[in-house]
Parts: C-alpha cells; sequence; structure tokens
C-alpha cells in the first residue's frame, strides 16, 4: 500500500487549527472553572446566574488550609487585635482560626503514596518485563496473560476481599497498605508497557556490553536503561495518574492516618455551609504536583503514546 | 593472541539442533571464516565462542584455557556485531573507550588509547560526535574501534560488512584485511557470501544444517570440495554436476557417462549407483571433439568472460569461456572436461570419491 503525502492547504491547516483550539477550549473549561471558583467568595461562587467575572477573593484557599469556629459579637469585641491577615478575613466572616485543617495531611498523604507506588512499581515493572523480554521464562505467555487478567475487571470489583485481606494483615489505613494496593493494580499495565519498549531495544547492545567485560546486571542498567528511560518515563506518568486520582479503595481503605486528598476534598463541604471555594481551592492545588511531573516528562509522554506506532 | 580449538560442540535449542557435534582448530593470527547458508549454525557457533551462548556439550579453548561455559565478559574476546551495536546514548569516543572503563584503566591512559585507535581508523575528527548520525563506514569504524581498543585474544566478526552498500562493502573488507594484517590478531569471521570468504579468508569452514562441511584454506575448498553441497555453494556459477548411474571403482581412472568413457584422477575409492561427475565452469571448453554432446541453451555475457549454458543428457553444464568467441544459442556443440580437476561424486551421500587429486585435500580435515 502507499499513501501519497501532499502537504495540506492553508485552507485546511485553518480550519484545522481552529477545531483543534475548540477542542481544546472544550476540555479545559471545566479545569477553568475549578480554578476561577478557588478564587471565588462562597456568595460568588453560587450565584445565578453564574459569575465570569468577580472580585477575586484567597478566601477558599485560607478556608481549605484552616479550621475555624464562629464566634458570635460579643465575644469576637473581646479578641485581641488579629495578627495576621488571614486572621483579618476570617474575622470578617464572624469566625475565628482554630488550628490548621487537615488538608496539609492529606495531600502529603497523597505524595507519599502516590510517588511510592509508582517507584515501586517501575522497579518491579521494568525487572519482570526485562526477564520477560529477554529470558526463556518458563510458562511466559500464559503468565503474561496472567498478569493481564487483573485488567480485565474494575479494580474495586475486588474490594471487599481486600478490605477483608488489609484487616486482617493490620494494612487498613496504612501507607505501606495503599502503595501495595497502587502497585498490584499497576503493575500488569507497567510490566506490558515496559515489556514493549524492551522489546524495541536490540538485544545487541546489552551483549556487546557482555562482550566489553561487563556483567549482565553492570549491562542491564548502563545500557538497557538509558535506552529504556523514555519507556519509563512514561509509564510512570500513568502509573502516578492512577494512584494520585484513585477514589474508590481511597474512600474504603482510608480514613485517617494514610487517606489521601481526593477522598478528604469533599468532606470540606458541610464544614460551615457548602464551602464551594475551599473545595475547588483543595482539587486546584491537588492539580499541580501530576501537572509539573507530566509537564517534565511530556517529551517522554508523547512518544509513550504513539509508541509502536512507527517501526524503525 | 590465541588459537582456538572447538572440540565436539554442539548446541540445541529445545528440539532443534543449532550444531552438531562440531571441531576444528583456528591458528593463532589466522583469519577464519564460517561459511554457510541462513540457518547453517555458523552465528551460532561464533556466539559460543564468543560466550553469549553456551554449547550444549563439548568443549571450547582459547588461548588453552577451557572457557567452554564461562560468560562472554570473562573470555577476553571482542565482537562485532552485523548492525553495529554502538551504543546509543554515547558518543563515538565513549563507544571506543567503554570496554576500558570495564577493567578500571585510569582516564589518562584511556583517553591515550582511544586516541592511537581513532588515529589507526581515521575517526580522530568525529570522537566527539553522537553515533547516531553517522555513516555507515564510519559506524564500522567505531565497532572496529571498540573491538581493537584493548588488545582482546581474539576477534569475532558477525557478517559486519552485511549491513554496507555493496559499493562500501569492497573498500571496507579491504581495511578490515589491511587491519588484521596489521594487527595479526585471530579473528572469526561469519558470512553467508562465498565470495567474501575466499577474498578475505585464510581458512574457511562450510556449515551446512549445523554440520560442518569441509574447512581449509580456500583454494583446496573450491578445487576440491568434500561434498556436492560446498561444490554448488562455492564459486559463481557453481560447480556443474554431470548425474549419472553407473560404477566407480578403486583405481579406476575413467568413469562412463553412456557410450563416452571420461578420465577423471585415479580414484582411491568406489562406489556405484546414482554418482555425479563435478566439473567447475572454468574447465569445460566447448570444442567438437568434446566426449559429452549437448545443445547451447543461453550465453550471458561478463565483460571478458561469458558463460555458456549446454543442455546434455546428464544435466545442464555452464562453461566459462572466453568472451570473444562467438556461441550462439541451439547450436549442438561438445564439451571437453579437464581430466585434472574432475571429482566424482556419491550423489546419494552427496559426498566426493577420494581420488590421487584430491585426497590431500580431503584427508587431513
Amino acid at each position: 500500500m502507499s499513501f501519497s503525502v501532499t502537504e495540506p492547504t492553508n485552507r485546511t491547516k485553518w480550519f484545522a487549527g481552529i477545531a483543534v483550539v475548540l477542542y481544546a477550549v472544550i476540555t479545559i473549561i471545566p479545569l477553568l472553572w475549578i480554578i476561577a471558583t478557588g478564587f471565588k467568595s462562597p456568595e460568588d461562587a453560587i450565584a445565578y446566574p453564574p459569575k465570569v467575572v468577580f472580585e477575586p477573593s484567597v478566601e477558599g484557599y485560607v478556608n481549605l488550609f484552616t479550621s475555624r469556629t464562629r464566634v458570635n459579637e460579643d465575644a469576637m469585641a473581646e479578641l485581641p487585635p488579629a495578627e495576621t491577615w488571614y486572621e483579618e478575613l476570617v474575622r470578617e466572616k464572624g469566625q475565628t482560626i482554630s488550628g490548621p485543617s487537615r488538608y496539609g495531611e492529606r495531600f502529603l498523604n497523597s505524595v507519599i503514596i502516590g510517588f511510592g507506588s509508582t517507584i515501586l512499581c517501575m522497579v518491579l515493572g521494568t525487572a519482570a518485563a526485562y526477564a520477560f523480554s529477554r529470558f526463556r521464562v518458563p510458562l511466559k505467555d500464559d503468565l503474561l496473560f496472567f498478569i493481564l487478567s487483573t485488567r480485565m475487571m474494575p479494580p474495586i470489583a475486588v474490594a471487599i476481599p481486600i478490605f477483608l485481606m488489609f484487616r486482617n494483615l493490620g494494612l487498613n489505613d496504612t501507607h505501606l497498605g495503599m502503595i501495595l494496593l497502587y502497585t498490584a493494580v499497576n503493575l500488569s499495565l507497567s510490566v506490558w508497557l515496559l515489556k514493549g519498549f524492551i522489546d524495541e531495544i536490540p538485544v545487541e547492545y546489552e551483549e556487546a556490553a557482555l562482550i566489553d567485560g561487563y556483567t549482565r546486571f553492570q549491562a542491564f542498567y548502563k545500557v538497557v536503561l538509558p535506552q529504556a528511560a523514555t519507556g519509563i518515563a512514561s509509564t510512570a506518568i500513568f502509573c502516578l495518574i492512577f494512584a494520585w486520582n484513585e477514589y474508590a479503595f481511597a474512600v474504603l481503605l482510608t480514613s485517617g492516618t494514610a487517606q489521601t486528598a481526593p477522598p478528604f476534598i469533599p468532606t470540606i463541604i458541610g464544614v460551615g455551609g457548602k464551602d464551594w471555594p475551599a473545595v475547588a481551592a483543595g482539587a486546584t492545588i491537588f492539580l499541580v504536583p501530576v501537572m509539573v511531573f507530566t509537564i517534565l516528562l511530556r517529551k517522554h509522554l508523547l512518544r509513550g503514546i504513539t509508541f509502536g506506532a512507527v517501526r524503525k | 593472541m590465541a588459537q582456538i580449538r572447538i572440540e565436539n560442540v554442539r548446541k540445541e535449542f529445545g528440539t532443534f539442533t543449532a550444531v552438531q557435534s562440531s571441531t576444528f582448530t583456528i591458528e593463532d593470527g589466522e583469519f577464519f571464516m564460517l561459511l554457510g547458508p541462513s540457518g547453517c549454525g555458523k552465528t551460532t557457533t561464533l556466539r559460543m565462542m564468543a560466550g553469549l551462548e553456551l554449547p550444549t556439550s563439548g568443549e571450547i579453548y582459547i588461548d588453552g584455557e577451557e572457557v567452554g561455559q564461562k560468560p562472554a565478559s570473562q573470555r577476553d574476546i571482542a565482537f562485532v556485531f552485523q548492525m553495529f551495536a554502538l551504543y546509543p546514548h554515547m558518543n563515538v569516543g565513549k563507544n571506543i573507550s567503554y570496554p576500558l572503563l570495564s577493567q578500571g584503566m585510569p582516564k589518562d591512559a584511556v583517553k591515550k588509547k582511544v586516541g592511537e585507535i581513532a588515529e589507526i581508523l581515521g575517526i580522530t575528527d568525529i570522537l566527539n560526535k553522537p553515533v547516531g548520525g553517522l555513516s555507515g563506514g564510519d559506524r564500522q569504524r567505531v565497532a572496529l574501534g571498540r573491538a581493537i581498543v584493548r588488545d582482546p585474544k581474539a576477534f569475532f566478526m558477525d557478517e559486519p560488512l552485511g549491513a554496507l552498500d555493496a559499493e562500501f562493502r569492497e573498500h571496507m573488507s579491504e581495511e578490515l584485511r589491511a587491519l588484521h594484517d596489521r594487527m595479526n590478531a585471530t579473528t572469526v569471521y561469519v558470512t553467508h557470501d562465498q565470495l567474501e570468504a575466499m577474498q578475505m579468508g585464510d581458512k574457511i569452514v562450510v556449515m551446512n544444517h549445523g554440520v560442518v562441511e569441509q574447512f581449509g584454506v580456500p583454494q583446496d575448498i573450491y578445487d576440491w570440495p568434500a561434498t556436492m553441497f560446498v561444490a554448488n555453494f562455492l564459486g559463481s556459477p557453481p560447480m556443474n554436476f554431470l548425474k549419472f548411474s553407473g560404477m566407480a571403482g578403486t583405481g579406476a581412472t575413467s568413469v562412463k557417462l553412456g557410450d563416452s568413457e571420461i578420465s577423471v584422477p585415479e580414484l582411491r575409492a568406489g562406489t556405484s549407483g546414482e554418482l555425479a561427475l563435478g566439473v567447475r565452469p572454468e574447465h569445460v571448453r566447448l570444442s567438437d571433439a568434446g566426449q559429452v554432446r549437448g545443445e547451447v541453451l543461453a550465453t550471458e555475457y561478463l565483460g571478458t568472460t561469458q558463460i555458456v549454458t549446454v543442455r546434455t543428457a546428464y544435466g545442464d553444464v555452464k562453461a566459462r569461456i572466453a568472451s570473444d568467441v562467438s556461441v550462439k544459442t541451439g547450436v549442438s556443440t561438445g564439451l571437453d572436461l579437464d581430466a585434472r580437476t574432475l571429482t566424482v561424486f556419491d550423489a546419494d551421500k552427496g559426498s566426493a570419491l577420494l581420488s590421487e587429486a584430491n585426497e590431500g585435500v580431503l584427508n587431513h580435515g
């Protein structure tokens, strides 16, 4: 088969450009709305018709990071003058700050569990993928199918057995438990993706390293790993995004010490009225790490998405 | 540098036998060719010598030391891959220095050595370039540089010219041979190209279906093939076979093709049944006095010579004759075979019968 490759005309380029921009705008609107809501006052956030232009406020962010108590006017008058700008902001609403909120801890939990499981998943996944790609593993095809079969249902379908297992093992509401769980869920994806990447690296590179006097392990980390960096990076992004955004298991298996941000954010609603700006602020901050991680590795991500499409 | 000895080496992959009990010796400093069609086991044999595959049984001696079950990293040999396998994430200089770094050689010494090698290969100007943008010839030179940089006991090359353009191959094969003569290093070279093998090799092993068919110096193998496979694989066009049935007795000096008596070198062994008379195209002359007759089927003009195909009762025979002789297709002609060069084959077994002419060659291997 042959394809004629002609330079697109200016008009088609123009149409294509408009279509892409339009699509980008449509998909990005909810994201922009969340970010904007974070900077609205609670009144503006629920105004009808919705306000596109509004007076920005950081109340949502202050509320996100603090827990507050309502005080009556007499008590307020007796308080010493506010020491900080955010204390002042809170007092204008008839409240005082009683301490920091739990958002910081929950966010840190998300970081520990998300990155922890991603790292573990990459270490195990790369090793397994390398073995599947290079060694004569007995029952290789069956094992690969078996690994993939863990993906044939939504992971949450096995929530109850996992819940019982975790309770017996004392892994409920622990960082270790969540890291192990997310690693287990992501491992099939990472083994398959990474195997594809490693398969594409000619085995001669390692053989050359073996001949050059290196051990197999040295050949692996000095020659194969640098070659597989692209694949590892893009696989890591997929794993991190899953672990970072996972909600169902987090609700079920964590409640305190190891609770991640996704189940925590909705609980902000209901603390002193429907505090949508605080929820939106929580979601906005929650976006940042994955966004940064993805931007850092975006070169590789593109290659990861189109991987296998182009043969050398 | 070292002698390499292969003794009863055998390699099986599951139920498939890639190499069957092979034995041969590569002398110190020899340029040794492993020749055969694809799938014949030549690459597997080379990889076993290098330690990239471990033999199922048998011994491999490099420099008198048995290394059959040792990993490649402990054999002190260099390997040039068909696709060169230059480390893509390193520049040219780093690629060449890599084998030295594994030995823990100090940085200054490494730099000096890499400089010397680059000088020999004429690649000093590209030492700092990434390997990605290099031409085929430069890649080849870098791969050679990486091989020779640490003075290994032996060089193993797996069709190193296979990835190059025809035009450039010629040039590189000369460079390779010159490099070998300069370093005098034991070199084992795998190829499926019989011309390349004869051009470059001091000695050739011809393999087929995992079996060593014959080994020796190129001219011996070309002139006195041990089997019909070797006779057919070497030479272009290959050796002609005139097939006939009959008998060839020990001590006979001729065989009977139909009514004509054809002189052959005195046979040292005899057999009867299906036989084949082997003759190289350059030893066939068109002559009306010739014992075998046939009809000219086609002529191919090759510059200084031409190939004339003649259909006879014993099969088609190709003759290489001077190109200034005019030969018309369809004409009946006689063929004169040079008696001193003929080989009689047992066509059932595919092996040559010993004669006074070939016994010297066939008995040593």
